[in-house]
């Protein structure tokens, strides 16, 4: 058994990574999942968060807000929406994340009024993206 | 015969020219490098989103209850082409080209007795329309303060078509745009991305690999339709991006030798009249002195 797989993050811009990985932490639409060699293929959908890959040339984590990932026995595919390597984020692009989640909420709020799902999709987009801040230590406040 | 400063003037005024165009040129190859890396650079995220697509698809593809975005309205009434160009001209038959083949689609459907409506990007594509098609455009979406295209761009786009879908202003929608081939050739193209058109992504079926969704197909799909739609347009932009600097490097390198062409020429001729004044001028003196 293949102790590594192959890992791959891209955005719609650009090819971040394509490394050998022991296992591959994704923040995933139902919840956190890591993906190590031979797991069942799935697809899963993502939620802001951190991708976090261990491999043979060390840790490294990527910030995502969203998007896929295709995950197989042989490979880990993460499609972000965005993705910024943890140490290439900075304050001003954090803050710019945030502030599009917090008018996504108002607007959801605008315009669902009596509909709370678009609304509670908004706010949990706002308090994922405020996580991600505490646990990069970016957090707004 | 034009006098002699006429032809001097002349001459000066072409080399400036040709300064300019040869300029031109040689920041649309800086440009075209750019625009070929960023449509390198995005490639791979377009062809794993089309792999994930075509497994989606060939899952739920023929369900009842797929979502609208990929099995289309039921209808076929309504078309929306969204004509894709540049800010600027100067770059050949780049922008003729797009407008031409969305054009003649037009003419197609309207002659078929559909509706059409047209969203352009870019300006020189809203001013070729305008002419023939005005009455049916319904939207234009300026870039010309973009520097450089971005996923962002590409969403905001494809945001202005969902919401008309949404609104059901419409039943397909097609997008024109020059595909990037070589710098010497770009090809005008149409594309379909509302309904999702399955059949033109490789459909690598290996069923032996059966996929887990999470959250269920439906869900991943109703949230990838939307982004599918964004990431076509995207690459089409890109595309947009590199062909019109290669039609612009090609362009201006013609340019750049007519204008050579037109300095050897007119510079012949400038010796031709400056020699005759010459002559004339000899022979008036020798005509003088013999006469005495």
């Amino acid at each position: 058994m293949a102790d590594t797989v192959q890992f791959d993050l891209v955005s719609p811009e650009r090819l971040l990574a394509s490394v050998a990985a022991h296992e591959v932490s994704i923040p995933g639409a139902e919840g956190d999942l890591t993906a190590m060699a031979d797991h069942a293929p799935l697809i899963t959908t993502l939620r802001p968060g951190i991708v976090r890959v261990s491999g043979p040339s060390g840790e490294k984590e990527y910030v995502v807000t969203g998007g896929f990932a295709e995950i197989n026995g042989t490979s880990v595919s993460v499609l972000a929406e965005q993705a910024v390597a943890r140490e290439d984020m900075t304050k001003e692009a954090y803050q710019t994340m945030v502030n599009a989640a917090t008018d996504k909420l108002a607007n959801a709020q605008d315009k669902y009024v009596n509909e709370p799902g678009p609304v509670d999709e908004a706010a949990k987009l706002l308090a994922d993206m405020v996580a991600i801040g505490d646990h990069i230590g970016l957090s707004s406040n | 015969m034009p006098n002699l400063k006429d032809l001097k003037n002349r001459i000066a005024s072409v080399k400036s020219t040709r300064k300019i165009t040869k300029a031109m040129q040689m920041v649309a190859a800086a440009k075209l490098r750019r625009a070929q890396d960023a449509a390198e650079q995005a490639r791979p995220y377009t062809e794993r989103f089309n792999a994930v697509m075509g497994k989606l698809a060939a899952s739920v593809g023929d369900a009842a209850n797929a979502p609208r975005l990929l099995a289309g309205t039921g209808e076929d009434k309504v078309h929306l082409l969204v004509v894709m160009t540049a800010e600027r001209g100067l770059c050949g038959g780049f922008n003729a080209n797009i407008a031409k083949l969305a054009k003649l689609h037009a003419a197609d459907l309207l002659a078929k007795g559909k509706t059409v409506k047209i969203v352009t990007v870019g300006k020189k594509g809203r001013d070729a329309m305008r002419r023939d098609y005005g009455q049916y455009s319904v939207g234009h979406i300026d870039l010309s303060e973009v520097k450089r295209v971005g996923y962002a761009d590409a969403q905001a786009i494809a945001a202005d078509v969902l919401g008309r879908f949404d609104a059901g202003d419409f039943d397909v929608a097609k997008i024109f745009f020059s595909r990037f081939e070589n710098v010497v050739s770009q090809i005008p193209t149409m594309q379909q991305v509302i309904p999702f058109d399955v059949t033109e992504l490789e459909q690598e079926v290996d069923t032996d690999s059966y996929y887990d969704y999470e959250p269920d197909e439906q869900a991943i799909l109703a949230d990838l339709l939307p982004r599918g739609v964004a990431t076509a347009i995207f690459a089409a932009l890109l595309e947009n991006g590199a062909s019109e600097q290669g039609a612009r490097m090609s362009a201006m390198d013609n340019a750049t030798r007519n204008a050579g062409d037109m300095i050897d020429r007119l510079t012949i001729e400038y010796n031709r009249s400056r020699q005759a004044v010459i002559t004339n001028e000899l022979i008036e003196i020798i005509s003088g002195a013999e006469a005495l």
